[in-house]
């Protein structure tokens, strides 16, 4: 059919064009920053590292340090917490029937910060970095639980419903953090504050390493139940009807959402909207069919995510801003628009 | 077939149906009337797996339905319901090819392409399937659901009004595709209001009245001015129009 031909055309140069921007990302991103690098040493230096002997690669240590302790362990976090968020909110619009549903939006992303400042409290951080990640996920949990069955309806929700219930999600967990915050000594209110507004300063190979697996894990089981998908979107009897077992969809995405978001969180703070924005560019470009989309939101949260931390780091010199504020300012007044035009169609905030 | 026995549904302590048998024969269109409340769309939903009775048993060939894998039961039943609303803006083509999905492992779902086409064509949406269903107005919605159902290719298609929001030709036009799928040895569930409609597609009418089965049998035994008018409470003449009652209500406009 040629309507097909023309999606599955849209769908491969869209691919073209996210993996020419996240490669394009993670070079600029390699090269900018307070230690200039040329883009033949960055090359050289992962050529070296894989073993291939060359003479592009820097002799310089702290050149290669920079590179290999403070900006590659950066940019696989970009890509893994971009990825994970990005995921997150296409999983999380599919089980809510919502295209308005997102993490940050709802209080998943607090739920997971109030987590993993808990964590921090009770000094819990003493056995690794995965602890914090484990509180985060729980925190995650009980707040995306907490959403689903308080905003849900005959198997949709209306977006009035899903926003109060946010306000109030977002509320408590703010003053849970609040309380932390109080709590905590010196340290722990500096963490606590960096988790408000997110950052990918100071990411580490170890931590990397539980948001890239954990990422995974989960991207590709909600590839798995991609079709799944796209039947819920008939609503819950109809999906039913077609063979799906509504229920048990419905808890494994639960724990996907979470698992995606609290490490997204645990490692990175808040970084609100890229789940809102990522899904949303790319259904407008391939359609809403699930396969596609979380695979191509994927990769666009990934490529978003470097973009946005390099000009986090480099946009005011000598000076590291909060990732979390920069998306929210772009994410904010788009998810006004969105608000803006779903009540201009349905005539109502319904 | 579909079998239901002494079936009895509450629903918060109050009973909608009450100690209902039926049988659901291939090659049958049967159709469900009775008044608002009746329990017409719980007897669909009984009989189609969705609601489990409190008392009674339904069997899909001998087997309890409730036992039935819900991918399996899938393949031997489809439903048309009144929700005509997708979340995403998927094409036509895409919502009537997830009729498809039950059969995505099974050697049948080699024929997908050319089912998905010969159901958007039976159901007249063909011109439509490079649209966003959600940009469809609501017989056209109706209609690509239908489609939908129709691809699934069940042995027993159950169908809760699905005239509600068509025109005069569409409505024909379902009801010509329910006695299609019966002469290809489908059994045809359909809950209807227009009792002119019903009597003039249906094999055999099943008339429920406050979650009791009244009466079953052909249209011509069941529309009878006098049941009717008990039924319903409402005045009714009944005429014969080319072998099949057409119920006509009393009218006193001055």
């Amino acid at each position: 059919m040629r309507g097909e031909v023309m999606v599955v055309g849209r769908a491969v140069t869209l691919a073209l064009v996210l993996a020419a921007l996240l490669i394009g990302g993670v070079v600029l991103s390699a090269v900018i920053g307070q230690l200039a690098i040329s883009p033949a040493e960055v090359i050289g230096s992962i050529l070296r590292a894989t073993g291939i002997q060359n003479p592009w690669a820097p002799q310089d240590p702290i050149l290669e340090s920079t590179l290999w302790v403070v900006r590659f362990p950066r940019i696989a976090m970009a890509i893994g917490v971009g990825a994970a968020l990005a995921v997150a909110g296409a999983v999380m619009q599919a089980i809510f029937g919502n295209p308005l549903a997102e993490p940050g939006v709802v209080g998943v992303s607090s739920g997971g910060a109030l987590g993993a400042a808990i964590a921090i409290v009770i000094g819990v951080t003493a056995l690794g970095s995965a602890t914090i990640a484990a509180f985060a996920f729980v925190g995650s949990l009980i707040a995306t639980l907490l959403v689903y069955f308080v905003a849900r309806a005959n198997g949709r929700t209306e977006v009035v419903t899903l926003l109060l219930t946010g306000i109030a999600v977002n509320a408590f967990a703010g003053a849970g953090l609040a309380s932390m915050l109080f709590i905590a000594d010196s340290g722990g209110r500096e963490q606590i504050v960096f988790w408000q507004l997110g950052s990918l300063n100071g990411s580490s190979w170890p931590e990397v390493g539980i948001v890239v697996v954990a990422t995974s894990i989960a991207a590709a089981a909600a590839l798995i139940l991609a079709r799944k998908y796209d039947l819920l979107a008939l609503g819950e009897r109809n999906a039913r009807h077609l063979g799906v077992n509504v229920e048990r969809l419905r808890i494994v995405s639960i724990v996907l959402v979470a698992l995606l978001t609290g490490v997204a969180v645990a490692f990175c703070g808040i970084i609100a909207f890229v789940g809102l924005v990522v899904p949303h560019i790319i259904r407008m470009a391939i359609g809403p069919s699930h396969r596609p989309l979380i695979l191509a939101s994927a990769f666009g949260g990934a490529a978003l995510m470097v973009y946005s931390d390099l000009l986090a780091r480099s946009v005011v010199v000598g000076a590291d801003l909060p990732i979390g504020l920069l998306t929210s300012l772009i994410g904010g007044p788009f998810f006004f628009f969105l608000l803006y035009r779903q009540r201009k169609r349905s005539g109502g905030w319904a | 077939m579909i079998r239901a026995e002494d079936v009895t549904v509450e629903l918060d302590g109050v009973t909608v149906l009450d100690d209902v048998s039926l049988e659901v024969v291939p090659g049958e269109v049967l159709v469900l009337v009775g008044p608002n409340g009746a329990g017409k769309s719980t007897l669909l939903g009984v009989l189609s797996g969705e609601r489990n009775p409190a008392r009674g048993s339904v069997t899909v060939d001998g087997r309890a339905i409730g036992s039935i894998p819900s991918d399996e039961l899938a393949r031997l039943r489809s439903v048309l319901t009144q929700d005509n609303t997708v979340s995403f803006p998927f094409r036509v083509s895409e919502v009537v090819a997830m009729g498809r999905s039950p059969w995505a492992r099974q050697i049948e779902g080699r024929s997908d392409v050319a089912q998905v086409i010969a159901a958007m064509d039976a159901a007249d949406v063909r011109h439509l399937a490079t649209r966003r269903f959600t940009a469809l107005s609501g017989g056209e919605r109706a209609r690509v659901s239908l489609a939908r159902v129709l691809a699934q290719q069940a042995a027993t298609v159950f169908l809760d009004e699905p005239t509600a929001s068509l025109d005069l030709r569409h409505q024909e036009e379902v009801m010509r595709i329910a006695r299609r799928l019966a002469s290809e040895g489908r059994a045809v569930v359909v809950v209807l209001h227009d009792l002119s409609l019903a009597s003039a597609y249906a094999d055999r009418l099943v008339l429920v009245a406050a979650g009791h089965v009244d009466s079953v049998g052909s249209p011509s035994e069941i529309i009878t001015a006098e049941r009717v008018e008990r039924v319903y409470g409402l005045a009714v003449d009944v005429h014969e129009v080319n072998g099949r009652p057409v119920v006509v209500p009393r009218r006193n406009l001055g």
